[in-house]
């Protein structure tokens, strides 16, 4: 148990490792294809580690600080598949970086080594250390645009990053002094036998993890830097914090309540069954207003946030098997929302390269100038307010069926609720494609890899919204084979 | 038949107006070339439902044409689809009048492959509501309509089009939302989606009490009836709506709402339907005499006929709410008969509108002397809504009032006398319209020709059909409902 088991941490050293190639390439030479070509198929690599893992699973390694199960392995495939599709949708963007595209996927594989790491450690310290590595990739990226917007943002970021983990540390601080170790299940054990609003430090200690966390996944009220950042910063960054990052705050999340603070369930479900609801109803009431696609899909996600949350808060609810609901619920969630977001977001970013203009107005008579992509653009955006057949319609339907088999049927009515306002601008952006009339008729097309990424992704949305049993089934292993 | 009966005939009704759409947005860009195409998937798919009509076997009260799969096993969805008498009528009404809509379509300029691939979408949406027997598979295609609909009346309606088409959106999906709280509420009590499970099996909803998901159910199918108060997007959708999708709309989506009303509300929860069954009643009355009296007031001919829709639907929910064998066939009678007559009220008016520009009543008149052949067919239509003897709306209105009569003797004979408001307005419409002296719009138009002359016939000859050989679809409503009477007690 207490060895250095390098081969457990494989797949996050090889994703470093990759950065590092990456990087040194861009030095030697100066096609960038061939730098992009090797951060995409250099992915393969941390893959196949990834699946070598599946033989190891149970296996507890470091000093009992990273542990691999179907949880961890979950998250490792779903970053490392964002990852990929995030480069291959970045090459339409790519240019107006400049020099820096080395960099920029040096920092991408980077942050998602973080992001792995986020999903399998089960230790304070490394859980601090890998939001930091995840946190401080995501600030240098969000100012690649080097235009003064995309540096407020990164700046933004970074000072609201760098407070929040402030707030965690102190948190994670107390619950150490409280429990005398930084090991999950160690504190799960050493927790004092009390109710969590009996114990001040405890509390406290809990309140400001919450508030590391929430700024991870962008849940009210630590969502104040979205919209800006999901404004100024680059479209394929965003597209990646959009996605990537909220499922790996979003597990640790899961992890360090579920296994640290399983005890106090009673207690934190209210509070995170209240921050759900107040995440959906700020997302989609403040969506309406927006006439910046980029920051209506902002407050968007911290909407959806705001429906994950509802699984995190369902805590009593388990399927036939036993398994608990929620957790899986919110893991189905995350995959589906990760591939209907990352289709929109790309069909923004090939309209972006095309009319420079994130301005809702502007995708008037997109359906005439480029079908295919409209029809994906609605597609995602259809998906996104819950609207069957498409992918995130299940997760809904799955989250809700956590909350009422939790005892939040009141959470889930609000949850039906908000995806009946969110129509109301998802849609309008459908209406402006299709029915209002272009300004400029004149065709477009995507580039080529953009093309691939945003086939891959619609085509995943319809699959999944067609046939959703087989991720289920996924999310339901992660969770059952969860080390507690 | 049992050879037919066990294929995968139902399936390919349902879906082949989508598998048609996608071939058409594929492969096809010349214009006339879609509008064959589209003819022909329609009137493939109406050939395929008059042969399943056929071969449905009159002596069993079962479902059929069953299709039953597991599709979502830890939700226990499935995939589930089949017919019974109260369905199979709506499927050969809803292939009908998508067949008929192609044609009156033709007249459409603008944007061609995509108005014909939302109203194949369209089409397929409507059929996959009539069949779907898991409940979630019956929300999935309520909802598939929803889009196809808003897109045809904001590109392709006239006037004030995207007010509507937003209205009716907004309206559609505060009922679907209502609705799918419903479902799932209906889901966490009972464990299934399954139709006809439920349907056999008292339901006792663990998480809410079963009038609240009565309710739920209820304002989503009384938003599409529509019932008043929640009828005002219907006036709205109708004028602007380009012809074909008011025919459409007012033929089998207002259905939709009866449809379901029987399906879910009436067979799931018989208690509840016959603790409010007064309330009911009440809802139809208002219904049926506001909207008669709303006519009166109305100078577009579509929002005219819109109103008097919202009077008509009335008659649904007066049978529904009768909860007896005779009422709820004669709703069901009613559904069939206002989708064939309205749908040929509206293709009249559209072929008057795309002639003389306008629908605004004061403007029209005389028009009977330039185009016979349209105001032969219009006066037909209206007679027939009237409820003139030997026609459909005759006997359908006569089975809902022998149905209610007993029972509710005030209600019914309020209802009675809404049948002389439409008559009243009828006629006097039909005067102004067609005859009296000429307006100077009407001094240079024509008449109608051959192929826009085919759907008009063909909802003549089903409007004669059914009020002359009533039982073509009677012994089809009768075998359908006559498993709720059991459950009715």
């Amino acid at each position: 148990m207490n060895d250095v088991n390098v081969f457990l941490l494989s797949p996050e050293i090889s994703m470093a490792g990759l950065a590092l190639a990456v990087i040194l390439l861009d030095l030697f030479t100066t096609r960038k294809s061939l730098v992009a070509g090797l951060a995409l198929v250099g992915l393969v690599v941390p893959t196949i580690f990834s699946i070598l893992l599946l033989d190891k699973r149970g296996d507890i390694g470091f000093y009992d600080a990273l542990v691999v199960d179907d949880f961890s392995l979950f998250f490792k495939f779903l970053t490392i598949a964002v990852a990929g599709l995030v480069i291959l949708g970045a090459q339409e963007h790519i240019n107006k970086f400049k020099r820096f595209q080395g960099e920029f996927y040096a920092l991408i594989i980077l942050s998602s080594a973080g992001m792995m790491l986020m999903a399998s450690v089960v230790d304070l310290i490394a859980i601090y250390i890998s939001l930091e590595l995840t946190s401080l990739s995501m600030a240098g990226l969000i100012t690649f645009m080097r235009t003064g917007r995309s540096a407020e943002a990164g700046i933004k970021f970074l000072v609201l990053s760098a407070i929040s983990s402030a707030f965690m540390l102190y948190g994670m601080a107390l619950i150490f002094g409280l429990t005398g170790t930084t090991k999950l299940d160690g504190i799960a054990l050493q927790l004092p036998d009390q109710r969590l609003f009996e114990n001040p430090a405890m509390l406290l200690g809990i309140l400001f993890m919450i508030a590391g966390f929430g700024f991870k996944i962008s849940s009210v009220p630590f969502q104040m830097w979205v919209p800006d950042v999901y404004q100024g910063g680059p479209l394929p960054v965003i597209a990646f914090l959009s996605v990537a990052s909220k499922a790996a705050g979003f597990a640790v999340l899961i992890r360090v309540f579920y296994l640290a603070f399983a005890d106090l369930a009673v207690d934190w479900k209210m509070l995170f069954a209240v921050l759900a609801a107040l995440s959906m109803f700020l997302g989609n009431l403040v969506a309406i207003s927006q006439n910046n696609i980029k920051r209506m899909l902002g407050y968007s996600s911290i909407a959806h946030a705001g429906y994950i949350l509802i699984g995190v808060a369902a805590i009593s609810g388990v399927n036939a098997d036993g398994v608990p609901l929620g957790p899986s619920s919110a893991l189905f969630y995350l995959a589906t929302y990760a591939i209907t977001n990352l289709t929109a977001f790309f069909a923004v970013s090939a309209v972006s390269a095309k009319i420079n203009s994130d301005n809702i107005e502007d995708y008037s008579g997109l359906a005439q100038r480029n079908p295919i992509l409209a029809l994906s653009l609605a597609i995602a955006l259809v998906s996104l307010t819950g609207i069957p057949p498409t992918a995130v319609f299940w997760a809904k339907l799955y989250i809700f069926n956590a909350a009422v088999q939790s005892g939040l049927a009141w959470l889930a009515i609000i949850g039906v609720i908000n995806s009946v306002i969110s129509a109301y601008f998802y849609l309008r952006v459908i209406k402006n494609m299709y029915v209002r009339p272009a300004a400029d008729t004149s065709k477009f097309m995507p580039g080529v890899p953009l093309g691939i990424a945003i086939t891959v992704a619609t085509v995943a949305v319809l699959v999944f919204g067609f046939w959703p049993p087989y991720l289920l089934k996924v999310a339901n292993d992660a969770v059952a084979g969860m080390i507690f | 038949m049992q050879a037919i009966r066990d294929t995968a005939w139902l399936n390919i009704i349902v879906f082949l107006p989508a598998a048609g759409a996608i071939v058409l947005a594929l492969a096809l860009k010349d214009a006339k070339k879609i509008r064959v195409w589209a003819t022909l998937v329609t009137f493939a798919t109406l050939a395929l439902s008059v042969i399943m009509y056929v071969a449905f076997d009159r002596s069993s009260q079962d479902f059929q044409f069953v299709t039953q799969r597991n599709w979502f096993p830890d939700f226990n969805v499935q995939y589930f689809l089949g017919v019974d008498g109260l369905s199979a009528p709506l499927v050969l009404l809803t292939a009908l009048l998508g067949f008929a809509s192609v044609i009156v379509s033709f007249s459409v300029k603008v944007r061609v492959k995509e108005y014909y691939v939302w109203l194949l979408l369209l089409e397929t949406g409507v059929l996959g509501v009539f069949t779907s027997l898991d409940l979630l598979m019956f929300f999935l295609f309520w909802e598939v309509e929803l889009l196809p609909m808003y897109l045809l009346i904001s590109i392709w309606g006239s006037g004030r089009k995207e007010y509507s088409a937003m209205k009716f959106l907004i309206f559609t999906i505060a009922g679907s939302a209502s609705m799918l709280i419903g479902i799932l509420i209906i889901y966490f009590s009972m464990g299934t989606f399954d139709m006809v499970q439920l349907a056999n099996t008292p339901v006792n909803a663990a998480v809410f009490s079963s009038q609240a998901v009565f309710w739920l159910l209820f304002i989503a199918f009384a938003i599409k009836l529509p019932v008043w108060p929640v009828h005002t997007w219907l006036p709205d959708a109708h004028t602007d709506a380009p012809t074909a999708v008011s025919v459409m709309l007012a033929g089998i989506l207002l259905k939709m709402g009866g449809y379901g009303m029987i399906r879910l509300n009436v067979s799931i929860f018989p208690e509840v339907a016959k603790q409010y069954q007064p309330i009911l009643i009440g809802l139809a009355v208002v219904s049926i005499i506001l909207g008669a009296l709303a006519v009166f007031r109305q100078k577009d001919l579509k929002r005219l006929v819109a109103y008097s829709s919202v009077s008509h639907m009335g008659f649904v929910l007066l049978g529904i709410g009768s909860l007896g064998t005779v009422g709820l066939t004669g709703a069901g009678m009613q559904m069939f008969a206002h989708g064939t007559i309205t749908g040929m009220l509206f293709m009249s008016i559209g072929l008057i509108y795309e002639r003389a520009h306008t629908r605004q009543i004061p403007e029209l008149s005389g028009l009977a002397s330039r185009m016979p052949i349209i105001a032969i067919m219009m006066v037909l239509a209206g007679l027939a809504s009237l409820g003139l003897p030997s026609m459909s709306g005759f006997i359908s209105e006569l089975t809902v009032f022998v149905g209610t009569f007993g029972q509710y003797h005030v209600a019914t004979i309020i209802a009675v006398s809404s049948i002389a408001l439409t008559a009243g307005y009828i006629l006097w419409t039909v005067q102004r319209v067609l005859f009296g002296g000429q307006s100077e719009k009407a001094s240079h138009i024509s008449d109608t020709t051959a192929i826009e002359m085919i759907p008009l016939l063909v909802m003549l000859a089903m409007i004669f059909l059914v009020g002359l050989y009533p039982s073509i679809i009677t012994d089809y409503f009768k075998l359908g409902i006559e498993p709720l009477m059991g459950r009715l007690g």
